[in-house]
């Protein structure tokens, strides 16, 4: 651009001035906007399926969650079977799962030669990626027949008599049920919780580490002593991550559950869960109480994950934040 | 509607628009509902595409949400597992005809047990089902049985877990053999199974279940009987013959039945010929008795008509069963009414 004189120039810088901060006004509200429509998504889902469950709501009041009834014929439902299905089969999914991407976080961070920390991260980023019907393909097709065959009786011959464990793994060895779907949504939350951890792993401070090894201390010292303690809460938040996917992991739970809406006391029995009742039933069920009852469930299953994933947010954010540096 | 159908549907739309967007002037008729026919309407569509140049589009979306959709007159025709009843028809102004026909068949996993060998009476069957029999060496399964070596087994129900019409024909079959079935599990698109039962999403599911689990019983179409290589029960029907099912005694069932009712759809279970197999149902469509688009409707009908007569074929091959020729003339005379 040419020079401009004076006072047209300070004019015209004047007039730029005004339109970059008009720009600027009009990207901050965009922005904005894109960022509450999120937002108002979210509260929006949380009042239509309020709207839905009305009926229900209303109807069954607060005992649906701990009414052990699911009777399409009779009109008559309660949450409790579907909710005692997401939960045992999350908490086991979880107790399989730890331990396991704790050896894997431990292993990339500590203990795995550097060349080899890539590939292998990589790889477990991938399972991550598989989308969850297959699997729940897998588990149904392949998982499930050699669970019934080489693993279920051995388990049923070790365990069976013991008192109270035995009745854990009672009942016919069918391959499907509430111990298998724990197995393979163990197998899908490993990446979420194992990724998390060796991230939170890798904020500990070189210096602190360096310093517990040049004291003499062993690998496993230096983890159980420097290591967790710094990343404790980072931990727990990664926990949380993979409870909450185990708890809305819908497609591959339906496949391998056994899809039986009732409560029974071993882990070899079919069961059901939140999000594989909503899966079979929602889309024959017909209008009236059985559609408010299923979004009743929504609601249970939405606001359960909802607090898990954010005291999971919250307790990450903390221990990236105060105690990395 | 509701509003988790509507994000459904919302995204299925978008991803769907893509698609259909170039093909959507040339898009004739649409239809929507029971998941059961999909396969041969979809195939009736193609041929009559290719025959006509007109186009047909079905999605399969459920009984229930044919019979929404064509009450929100969303779509030009609904499908239907479970046949409206007359006062329901008269209200909706719709017309409901009978397209193609299937039947339900009990399968099993026993060990030793070849596909026919095992004979059961629809009480027997109606006792299995609702956990009163829980072992495959039971009396009553060996009184049906003479010669057979029964294993001491125990019987896993596999069940639809989804709601499903086969499911709803199948229990209406065991309700009507037994009160205590009717009592204990009821009759419907989803029922309360016994504590022995495991559940499969689909047809498929249900036969994989079957297929894995040794000593297992379940119900599944005819068609994915077949195609699974599943090994039948024979099933006492109502003359006292024990068939194995196949097309032709579907076929025998619907011979004897009256469709001269309002609605066509007369109950064709447990039907009396000596052939028939007891567990026979038929497929519906539903249209408008007067429609807002009269070239629509002519292409519904045209549609249909062309189909029943030169799609038996296509229908058999797919392991459905044609309607008899007296009915198809009977529907032709019924279209009549969709205007």
């Amino acid at each position: 651009m040419s020079e401009p004189s004076a006072p047209a120039g300070s004019d015209l810088h004047a007039q730029q001035v005004r339109k970059f901060w008009l720009q600027d006004k009009l990207f901050h509200h965009a922005t904005q906007l894109f960022a509450f429509v999120v937002l108002a998504a979210l509260v929006g889902i949380l009042v239509s399926l309020t709207i839905e469950a009305w009926p229900s709501i209303k109807g069954f009041g607060p005992s649906f969650l701990w009414t052990n009834i699911w009777s399409v014929p009779d009109d008559e439902y309660g949450a409790l079977a579907a909710i005692y299905g997401t939960v045992v089969t999350s908490v086991l999914a979880l107790l399989i799962a730890v331990p396991i991407s704790f050896g894997i976080a431990l292993f990339l961070t500590e203990i795995c030669p550097v060349w080899l920390r890539r590939p292998l991260g990589t790889a477990i980023e991938l399972l991550a990626g598989i989308p969850s019907i297959v699997y729940g393909i897998w588990g149904l097709f392949v998982f499930a027949p050699l669970f019934a065959e080489y693993i279920q009786p051995p388990l049923q011959a070790l365990l069976g008599d013991v008192p109270v464990i035995g009745s854990w793994f009672s009942g016919p060895p069918i391959g499907v049920g509430i111990l298998t779907a724990s197995i393979v949504l163990s197998m899908m939350v490993i990446p979420f919780i194992a990724s998390v951890m060796r991230d939170v792993f890798e904020t500990v401070p070189n210096e602190l580490r360096e310093s517990a090894y040049s004291v003499g201390c062993t690998t496993w010292e230096v983890v159980r002593s420097v290591v967790l303690p710094y990343t404790r809460v980072g931990v727990i938040g990664g926990i949380m991550l993979g409870l909450g996917r185990a708890l809305g992991e819908t497609m591959a739970v339906t496949f391998v559950i056994g899809n039986a809406n009732r409560i029974n006391g071993s882990l070899f029995a079919p069961g059901t869960s939140i999000a594989s009742t909503l899966a079979n039933e929602f889309g024959e069920a017909d209008p009236g109480l059985h559609i408010a009852s299923l979004f009743e469930l929504g609601l249970v299953l939405f606001i359960l994950t909802f607090v898990v994933l954010a005291i999971s947010r919250w307790l990450i954010s903390r221990s990236m934040g105060s105690e990395g540096l | 509607m509701h509003t988790f159908n509507k994000m459904v549907l919302g995204t299925v739309a978008t991803a769907a628009g893509l698609v259909f967007s170039v093909s959507a002037l040339a898009a004739d008729i649409t239809g929507a509902g029971a998941t059961f026919p999909y396969a041969v309407y979809t195939k009736w569509a193609e041929a009559y595409q290719a025959a006509t140049g007109n186009k047909v589009n079905y999605q399969g979306i459920g009984s229930s949400g044919g019979i929404k959709q064509i009450k929100a007159k969303t779509v030009d025709f609904g499908g239907t597992d479970a046949p409206l009843e007359e006062a329901e028809l008269d209200a909706g102004n719709l017309v409901q005809v009978p397209t193609v026909m299937g039947g339900v068949t009990i399968v099993i996993n026993v060990p030793g047990i070849d596909s026919g060998k095992l004979k059961l009476d629809g009480n027997t069957a109606a006792n299995i089902f609702r956990g009163a029999i829980a072992k495959w060496n039971d009396p009553a399964i060996a009184r049906l049985n003479p010669g057979v070596a029964l294993p001491d087994l125990a019987i896993t129900v596999a069940n639809r877990s989804d709601g499903s019409g086969t499911t709803h024909v199948f229990t209406h079959y065991l309700a009507k053999q037994s009160m205590a079935f009717q009592r204990d599990v009821g009759a419907g698109k989803t029922v309360n199974w016994p504590s022995n039962a495991v559940g499969g999403k689909g047809n498929p599911g249900v036969a994989a279940n079957v297929q894995k689990i040794k000593g297992a019983i379940g119900y599944v179409d005819i068609a994915d009987a077949m195609k699974n290589n599943m090994n039948f029960v024979a099933l006492k029907n109502r003359a006292g013959n024990y068939i194995v099912p196949n097309q032709d005694a579907v076929a025998d069932a619907a011979a004897g039945a009256n469709f001269k009712v309002k609605g066509m759809a007369p109950d064709l279970l447990d039907q009396a010929h000596k052939n028939a197999w007891p567990i026979t149902s038929a497929t519906y469509v539903l249209a408008y008795e007067k429609g807002a688009d009269a070239a629509k409707q002519r292409d519904v009908v045209n549609f249909f008509t062309w189909s029943l007569n030169n799609g038996q074929k296509m229908a058999e091959e797919l392991g459905f069963v044609a309607l008899p020729a007296n009915v198809v003339k009977m529907v032709e005379a019924e279209m009549k009414n969709i205007k």
